[in-house]
């Protein structure tokens, strides 16, 4: 059971936020290009200076050290970053792992050998998927997810949002995501949020009528 | 044998072939011909000035005038490392991480040698001093130069790769380890080349120097091992110093990479 809470989290380009995602909840972040939502994500992250406070449960930021904070709160970010040469390598070693990530692997269309595959051979969403696989697989309570399906064909595009439908339910997992596609915001039935102006606000739509179903 | 005195008439006639280079360098229009003048002035200056230097130095053996004259060493030493970054550290740390290694290792390695194993007396007698630690300095220069370039620019291009790890929960010291390490054994190289092939393939400088003096070329030999050595070890304590700053001062206190510590990229 984890929610995410942010308390006047201030970065340059936003108004200081408050927002909280409740343990198990969905919350849809869009908005204009350059408005700062990948900003947003990375400052919770604490990959770039903010000020205020966020709150993992009752474990504040500043009360961790910033690798423990961030292996609790996983960023997967729009442009996945790769630094060893076989895909296997990027993953948490078995042992530590609560179980074998093939399981995962299966569910995102891949066999086990792919974690022998080259890094550089894999394709743009094969990437995103795997960077996906290797987020999950270091279990983090709080998910924030940056275009986690942009470069994905729709079989795989529903592989994604089944996991991380189900990752957010077993786990109990508050997830904050980043996405451009108005169709997959319906389909999920998350909360819905929107960047206008440096301020978040609710995303106002002819189709309110779901979200007042929640 | 004996120390054959060079005379000026002699220098002069070596001159004369930088001369002629270059005038060969202007005829086939290689550019450097005015570069390379003025680097031989410079030498030329630097060198017979150090030789006054040292002349009164060893006459007097006084610790201000040698500490003065180490100082100004190291100060430039410091900003010839700074020169040759790419990607320098914004700040007085620009100048500062390559100053302080070089001052640790090329230092207590010097006073090291002289107090344990050359064992003269006093230990700062300048005959002994001023051309280790110039040697020494010399050495770790280029490797703590290389290293430090090695890192700031394998940083800087590599930041997806950095970052990557720090999102999946990874230290700072973690997620910069396989940069921090190629960036040492790339500084660490030189040194080992050039002790590989020392007395095979070239006949070390000071060495040569040695020998045209006159020294016995088995003494000659036993000095140029013990300055190896001691270069190695100077070499391989300074970059390992400036690599560990280095790398620290890429994070700030949150283990966020911060690029925006290095200055834009020259040339």
């Amino acid at each position: 059971m984890s929610a995410l809470r942010l308390q006047a989290l201030q970065l340059r380009l936003l108004e200081p936020i408050d927002l909280t995602v409740e343990a198990g909840e969905l919350v849809f972040l869009c908005g204009p290009s350059g408005a700062g939502k990948s900003l947003l994500l990375r400052a919770i992250a604490d990959l770039d200076p903010s000020t205020g406070e966020a709150w993992c449960d009752d474990t504040a930021r500043s009360a961790l050290p910033a690798h423990a904070w961030r292996r609790r709160v996983g960023l997967l970010p729009a442009d996945s970053g790769w630094w060893a040469d076989r895909v296997g390598v990027h993953f948490p070693p078995a042992e530590s792992a609560e179980h074998d990530p093939a399981a995962l692997l299966a569910r995102l269309g891949f066999g086990p050998e792919v974690l022998d595959w080259e890094v550089r051979r894999l394709s743009t969403g094969e990437r995103q998927r795997l960077a996906l696989a290797r987020l999950l697989a270091n279990r983090p309570e709080v998910l924030l997810l940056d275009e986690a399906t942009a470069n994905l064909d729709p079989e795989n595009r529903a592989r994604v949002e089944a996991v991380i439908g189900d990752y957010r339910a077993e786990r109990a997992a508050a997830v904050l995501w980043v996405s451009h596609d108005p169709e997959q915001r319906e389909r999920m039935n998350g909360r819905r949020l929107v960047i206008r102006d440096g301020r978040i606000e609710p995303e106002l739509q002819a189709t309110d009528a779901a979200e007042t179903g929640r | 044998m004996s120390l054959i005195s060079l005379g000026p008439f002699d220098l002069a006639l070596a001159a004369a072939l930088v001369l002629l280079l270059a005038a060969l360098s202007w005829r086939l229009r290689l550019g450097v011909e005015r570069r390379m003048l003025v680097a031989a002035a410079r030498s030329t200056v630097q060198l017979v000035l150090l030789g006054l230097v040292l002349k009164v130095l060893f006459d007097t053996t006084s610790p201000w005038l040698i500490g003065l004259l180490a100082a100004v060493m190291l100060s430039v030493a410091g900003f010839e490392v700074m020169a040759r970054q790419t990607r320098r550290y914004r700040g007085p740390w620009g100048y500062g991480i390559g100053a302080l290694s070089m001052f640790l290792s090329s230092f207590s390695i010097t006073v090291l040698a002289l107090t344990l194993i050359i064992r003269v007396e006093p230990w700062y007698q300048p005959q002994y001093l001023i051309p280790l630690l110039g040697m020494l300095l010399g050495n770790t220069m280029t490797g703590i130069a290389v290293a430090l370039d090695g890192l700031t620019r394998q940083a800087h291009d590599n930041r997806e790769r950095i970052e990557a790890r720090l999102m999946l929960g990874a230290t700072w010291g973690e997620a910069i380890a396989d940069i921090r390490r190629d960036a040492l054994r790339a500084g660490l190289i030189p040194i080992v080349n050039a002790m590989a092939t020392a007395g095979l393939v070239s006949l070390p400088g000071m060495m040569t120097g040695q020998i045209l003096a006159g020294s016995p070329p088995m003494e000659a030999a036993k000095y140029q091992l013990l300055i190896m050595f001691l270069i190695a070890a100077g070499t391989g304590l300074g970059s390992l110093a400036a690599v560990w700053i280095g790398s620290r001062r890429l994070f700030d206190e949150r283990e966020r990479l911060r690029l925006d510590r290095l200055a834009a990229g020259r040339r």
